[in-house]
């Protein structure tokens, strides 16, 4: 039942990412279409606690979008869950919007922590993470990050901080859509896997395919509920531009907004009434 | 009128540095959540001290090992788990190697993490010019939402830590390594937004902080034989600055000389200048590091090669006298 909720919000969000940045004029759609199932599966697969109308709660686990720029995706999901109107979503990044173009936690309900400038999220959950140790809470930490992102070093900072400090309530998800601005990730300055480097820091390394909604809802749900001490990596891989024919894998749709004639091309091929070119 | 330190109590020297394990330990102790972050500088820094202060304490100190950037935002972190987070390091490392954290993550979600650096400015002294951090002001006082703190000895480190502590949001202290003179008494408590007229004058107005401030009590005493009346004012909130203070002073003295252990680019010249250009326009002089890195000796060599001692105080005064009258 949650991988039917969560799949039909899954389109959900694609369909509020597409409407919200052709109104915006600007953003980013290839990495917010990429990692928007990992975000409904922990919104709306039964994965994440949270309340909409409480969101300061102090049980609630958190949510971090180390990849800031995939915002639109953070946006759909937390007014599709309730935290703020729906008809809001098209005042993306225009002057006086909550939704500025990468999440300022000062202004919407829901974002954790402002991020945008890539490396940090990780160390910001590992210290989330540490400090809801000290007060015994059960809450669990999820980081969404990018595979370009990992190459900035903080991460790995971050990767060596957390496996010292056990921290096992803390699960990285990264999105690996194999892009980023210049190119493929692997041609643009890369060495080794995600999953070596990881293992080798000390961390529990999974796989999956980043758009199986019920395998990511299984393992994020596995993970959550895990004891071990050890934080945990996932590498989900998927798709940049994910349920757009034309924007699929297409390095140039890293930080565009679609036109009128793209924009209700891919409205019609996500409901469904044409099919994929 | 603030409490100032007793003669015998001025002859004690002590580093700034000093206050800060030390004034942790008894805020955790108070009730408060701290949390210190530090990065392979514990001893340095004094961070052992807290965690060494008290056994619950142990768990709330971090060492993230030779890696600033994580420090901060492990600090943010821990504040968005409802902890007060201060983070130590050299100050050279603590701002500048993890401006980005600074600005991005906790100035921006405006976190109630406190920036503590030691060991700022030419005071590191052998270290050389790679650790003497004269930038660190212009950088943190650049940030929205960060408020700069520069106690001028260790009861005044005391008293900006405890500050820190209990002022929401993003603070900036900082702390260095050299031996100061006491100016407070040992009990004081400052204010965020304050500057302190330590001595009262009417020709000049010598407003500075940090180490500079002993530097401009013993100008003061050294123009005072020569019959030249001089203001000394502490600017230990460079942000907020005190203009009451400041330009109350200014337009009864009619000229300034501000001084600081620090690049005259961006720190408390800097606003010092912005606010008489706004508000009273006058001659001022500006004492501080002339747009060059800082080099390896001993700190009072330093204060003497670098002219940031009181000789060139006396000096600096004299050309803003000179000015005034024309």
């Amino acid at each position: 039942m949650n991988v039917q909720a969560a799949t039909d919000q899954a389109l959900q969000m694609r369909k509020n990412i597409i409407t919200m940045l052709h109104a915006a004029g600007s953003g980013h759609p290839g990495g917010s279409l990429s990692c928007t199932d990992i975000v409904s599966a922990l919104y709306f697969g039964g994965v994440m606690n949270y309340d909409p109308l409480n969101p300061d709660d102090p049980n609630r686990d958190r949510f971090i979008l180390a990849k800031g720029h995939a915002a639109p995706a953070l946006y759909a999901a937390l007014a599709q869950a309730g935290f703020f109107p729906e008809e809001e979503l098209t005042t993306l990044r225009k002057l006086g919007t909550r939704l500025q173009g990468h999440p300022d936690s000062t202004l919407l309900p829901g974002v954790e922590v402002s991020t945008g400038s890539l490396g940090q999220g990780l160390s910001i959950g590992a210290g989330l993470a540490a400090g809801l140790r000290l007060q015994k809470s059960p809450a669990r930490v999820f980081v969404v990050l990018g595979d370009g992102e990992c190459e900035e070093g903080q991460v790995w900072e971050a990767a060596t901080f957390a496996a010292f400090e056990k921290l096992g309530s803390l699960i990285a998800i990264v999105d690996t859509n194999g892009l980023q601005i210049d190119g493929q990730v692997d041609q643009v300055c890369a060495s080794g896997t995600l999953q070596d480097k990881f293992a080798s820091f000390g961390w529990e390394v999974y796989e999956v395919d980043g758009h199986d909604m019920a395998a990511l809802i299984d393992l994020f749900t596995t993970l959550k509920n895990s004891d071990t001490p050890a934080p945990k990596a996932v590498i989900a891989h998927t798709v940049k531009g994910k349920g757009v024919s034309f924007m699929e894998n297409q390095v140039g749709w890293h930080g565009k907004a679609p036109n009128d004639e793209q924009t209700e091309q891919a409205l019609a091929e996500l409901n469904g009434e044409v099919s994929r070119g | 009128m603030v409490k100032l330190a007793s003669p015998e109590q001025s002859q004690e020297k002590k580093a700034t540095r000093a206050a800060y394990g030390k004034t942790l330990a008894e805020l955790a102790a108070e009730g408060l959540p701290i949390v210190a972050v530090d990065a392979d500088l514990t001893g340095s820094t004094t961070t052992k001290a807290f965690a060494q202060a008290a056994p619950e304490n142990e768990e709330r100190l971090f060492n993230v090992g030779i890696a600033e950037q994580n420090m901060v935002d492990v600090a943010a972190g821990l504040s968005l788990a409802g902890n007060i987070a201060f983070t130590g390091s050299f100050a050279v490392f603590g701002t500048g190697r993890a401006y980005d954290q600074i600005r991005n993550t906790v100035a921006y979600s405006n976190l109630n993490v406190k920036i503590a650096p030691t060991h700022a400015g030419i005071s590191v002294g052998p270290d050389g010019g790679s650790h003497q951090m004269l930038e660190d002001i212009s950088l943190m006082r650049g940030l929205p939402r960060m408020k700069v703190l520069v106690p001028a000895d260790y009861a005044a480190a005391c008293s900006a830590l405890r500050l820190a502590a209990k002022t929401p949001g993003p603070v900036y202290v900082r702390m260095g390594r050299a031996s100061v003179p006491a100016v407070y008494a040992p009990d004081v408590e400052l204010e965020v937004g304050r500057a302190y007229v330590l001595r009262e004058g009417s020709d000049v107005s010598i407003i500075a902080c940090g180490v500079e401030i002993a530097e401009a009590n013993k100008a003061a005493d050294l123009l005072a034989e020569e019959g030249i009346s001089a203001e000394v004012i502490d600017a230990f909130s460079i942000k907020p600055l005190d203009a009451e203070t400041i330009v109350a002073s200014l337009e009864k003295t009619g000229c300034a000389v501000v001084a600081e252990e620090h690049s005259i680019y961006g720190g408390l010249g800097s606003a010092v200048s912005e606010l008489c250009a706004q508000q009273c326009p006058m001659p001022l002089e500006l004492v501080g590091m002339r747009d060059r890195f800082g080099k390896s000796g001993e700190f009072e060599e330093l204060m003497e090669y670098f002219n940031l001692d009181s000789q060139a105080l006396v000096q600096a005064v004299k050309r803003v006298l000179e000015r005034k009258q024309h």
